[in-house]
């Protein structure tokens, strides 16, 4: 065990703190739309330092940063108060995809453009009746000719309102297991039949879409993969989606942890035994989150996969994210119900963490069964 | 950065559980405790082992190991919810080799790290096994001290697979981070009664069935079950970063002590009464071994302070760091 860092990391992370400390960076904005604004500014800022996407291999523009080096950059960069870059879903989940399933043609058309931000992707997988069931996928794609003709709805796309392309999962062979008859399209955003209806969540805002899809035109070389082996090149994209951004949720719920402790320290309620227990819970939680996904980036490096703990992380931290804006919300007093404020906006928004990306219970059932062992759940 | 256990602390880990699942199965506690009485083959063979001396430097006797090692043997102890006095003699011996003078080193540490003498730790109202102790390591909050010709007033607790005692006696001063060490170790203990209770029962809800199928099938209770392990990974994770810590980061052992404190004691009761509940009627038996298991995370939460007073140190250490950033 070794919890400091090894030479080669100390100095990954005195190149990027040297970096981060000149730059100019804007306080944070209360809302997913300002917040925008304020990410794609600093990703142009991210790409000509050549920081944008650190895990990717150098031939890519990448800086081929190991696991923890990424982790460090992620750290580094909420620290330093920075957001996070623009097209994550992009930069995070189709690139590696692409990366791993794709022909050298598809490599040289798409990857540079993900870099820069100057082709935004959104990914098209959720449909009403394929949340948690995801290879209960029923959006059809039929041949036609040289192409495919896709029909169906998905919802939860974010950043499909400002996307050129689409991470597109469907169902190519209605005669097969449900699993087994999936392809993986990359698809063109900007064309006829492609309708795109902000979905507009408790906050006010509209993170999120609906996908309609009309007999929308994919040519053959945007197939990612192979026909029919959508569900594998998907399970690619999803592995990725459970790691990468941890330390940098971590650190931020931190950051925003020791704001309450501040704030409550001021008003002198750390007097009081109950506030400081629930905080000193909070504390708990929010280190061991830390602890976890240190243990999870070692259990990647050495055996290639996480361990029991990496299951754990992601439900750790939308329920302690929630618990931490309750509590921010219940000592600071009504300001922190103020429309508009971050404490509110962060109130409304932990609603989606115990969802997004896997909802708590399904997560729990993953547990139960891969980890534990236990038999399917009913 | 590297959160893992070498492949020598595996080997200890590994080891020690094969020695323990042998030497000390549940039957053997179940005997030791309905008899109130320790297993005395089973610590003249650890003895033998030289596991008192594990974390006590070669000089005084001991195998050189460090805070981590001990930790992983405490584990197993815990996993074994083994009737032996080993717990508070190779924890006292540890941190009487890192926290004491040399006079206190030279004068306690060939007794303990061999085994010829015990040693009992705990609290100002509550101390694992003092009677017969050599001396004892008390830890009162953020101190520690050495409390030597202990004079021993034993009580019955519910858990009958360990002595417990309030002690009088002269106390000299322990150095920083002995309290800490302290808590770390019985954290690590922790671990191990909290995967043993993990384990049993999901062997159990695989097996037992209920309306036609296994009752892990029901989410009610495989839901449990995994929170079961959150809270265990918690412990063991909180553990091992306190025991580095105690080794290798000074400047970090408080915390990380008072994580490994809140995690494990919280962790201790709900994962042992979680094991009770999801084995039904059968888990509230005298004939089932689960209480056995819940009895021990009852009194080491206590011995740990308890989760509140760690989660209040929590939240102490942070505002005295942000007020120092200030």
């Amino acid at each position: 065990m070794d919890l400091t860092y090894n030479e080669a990391e100390l100095a990954f992370r005195d190149e990027l703190r040297a970096w981060f400390s000149e730059q100019e960076i804007e306080p944070e904005e209360a809302g997913h739309d300002a917040e925008y604004a304020r990410r794609l500014a600093f990703h142009r800022a991210l790409v000509s330092g050549g920081w944008a996407a650190v895990d990717w291999p150098e031939e890519y523009g990448g800086r081929g940063a190991t696991l923890m080096q990424s982790a460090i950059f992620y750290e580094e960069l909420t620290r330093s108060g920075a957001p996070l870059p623009v097209n994550v879903l992009g930069i995070l989940l189709a690139a590696p995809t692409i990366m791993r399933w794709g022909t050298p043609d598809q490599k040289d058309r798409f990857l540079h453009p993900i870099l820069t931000a100057e082709e935004i992707w959104c990914q098209g997988f959720s449909e009403p009746d394929a949340g948690s069931d995801f290879a209960s996928v029923k959006t059809r794609a039929v041949r036609d000719g040289d192409d495919w003709l896709i029909t169906g709805q998905k919802v939860w796309t974010s950043e499909a309102q400002i996307a050129k392309w689409c991470m597109l999962v469907a169902r190519t062979d209605p005669d097969v297991a449900k699993h087994k008859g999936l392809t993986f399209f990359l698809m063109d955003m900007e064309q006829e039949g492609v309708q795109v209806v902000p979905l507009r969540q408790m906050t006010g805002e509209s993170e999120f879409n609906e996908l309609f899809l009309d007999n929308v035109r994919v040519p053959a070389e945007h197939v990612l993969g192979g026909v029919g082996d959508g569900w594998k090149v998907a399970l690619t994209t999803l592995m990725n989606e459970r790691s990468g951004l941890g330390i940098s949720l971590q650190v931020t719920l931190r950051q925003r942890l020791d704001g309450v402790i501040a704030a409550a320290a001021e008003r002198g309620l750390l007097e009081d035994t109950a506030v400081a227990e629930r905080l000193g819970e909070l504390c708990q939680r929010t280190e061991l989150l830390r602890l976890l996904a240190y243990r999870g980036l070692t259990s990647v490096e050495k055996y290639g996969q996480p361990g029991p703990e990496g299951s754990l992380t992601k439900w750790l931290w939308s329920d302690t994210n929630q618990q931490l804006t309750q509590c921010a919300a219940d000592l600071l007093g009504t300001s922190a119900l103020r429309a508009g404020s971050q404490p509110a906006y962060a109130l409304l928004r932990s609603r989606g963490n115990s969802i997004e990306g896997g909802t708590t219970e399904i997560l729990k059932n993953i547990i139960a069964e891969r980890v534990l062992g236990l038999p399917k759940a009913r | 950065m590297h959160f893992d256990l070498t492949d020598d602390q595996k080997e200890i880990k590994d080891v020690a559980r094969q020695l323990l699942a042998s030497r000390s199965p549940m039957a053997k506690v179940r005997e030791a405790a309905e008899a109130e009485r320790y297993d005395e083959a089973l610590w003249t063979e650890l003895v033998e082992l030289a596991w008192p001396g594990i974390a006590v430097s070669e000089e005084h006797n001991g195998q050189g190991l460090g805070a981590v090692e001990l930790a992983v043997l405490l584990e197993e102890l815990g996993y074994a919810c083994a009737a032996t006095p080993l717990l508070s003699t190779a924890t006292a011996a540890s941190v009487i080799d890192a926290c004491g003078n040399d006079d206190q080193r030279s004068r306690w540490l060939p007794g303990l790290a061999t085994g010829e003498q015990t040693a009992g730790i705990g609290t100002p109202t509550l101390v694992a096994d003092a009677e017969g102790a050599a001396v004892v390591v008390l830890v009162d909050g953020d101190d520690a001290s050495l409390v030597v010709e202990p004079e021993a007033e034993p009580f019955q607790s519910i858990d009958p697979t360990r002595r417990y005692a309030t002690v009088r006696g002269r106390a000299e001063p322990l150095g920083a981070g002995a309290a800490d060490r302290v808590r770390a170790a019985i954290a690590a203990e922790v671990a191990g009664i909290c995967q043993r209770a993990l384990d049993v029962t999901v062997e159990y809800v695989k097996e037992r069935k209920q309306f036609g199928v296994p009752v892990g099938s029901f989410q009610a209770v495989s839901h449990r079950c995994v929170q079961m392990l959150m809270h265990t990974e918690s412990a063991r994770t909180a553990a091992y970063y306190a025991a580095w810590a105690a080794d290798a980061d000074a400047g970090r052992l408080p915390e990380a002590a008072a994580l490994a404190a809140a995690a494990a004691a919280e962790g201790a009761i709900e994962v042992t009464g979680s094991a009770i509940q999801a084995h039904g009627g059968i888990g509230f038996t005298w004939e089932a071994d689960l209480h056995w298991l819940y009895k021990r995370a009852q009194l080491d939460a206590a011995l740990l302070g308890g989760a509140a007073q760690a989660r209040r140190t929590l939240t102490r250490l942070t505002a005295a760091t942000l007020e120092v950033a200030r």
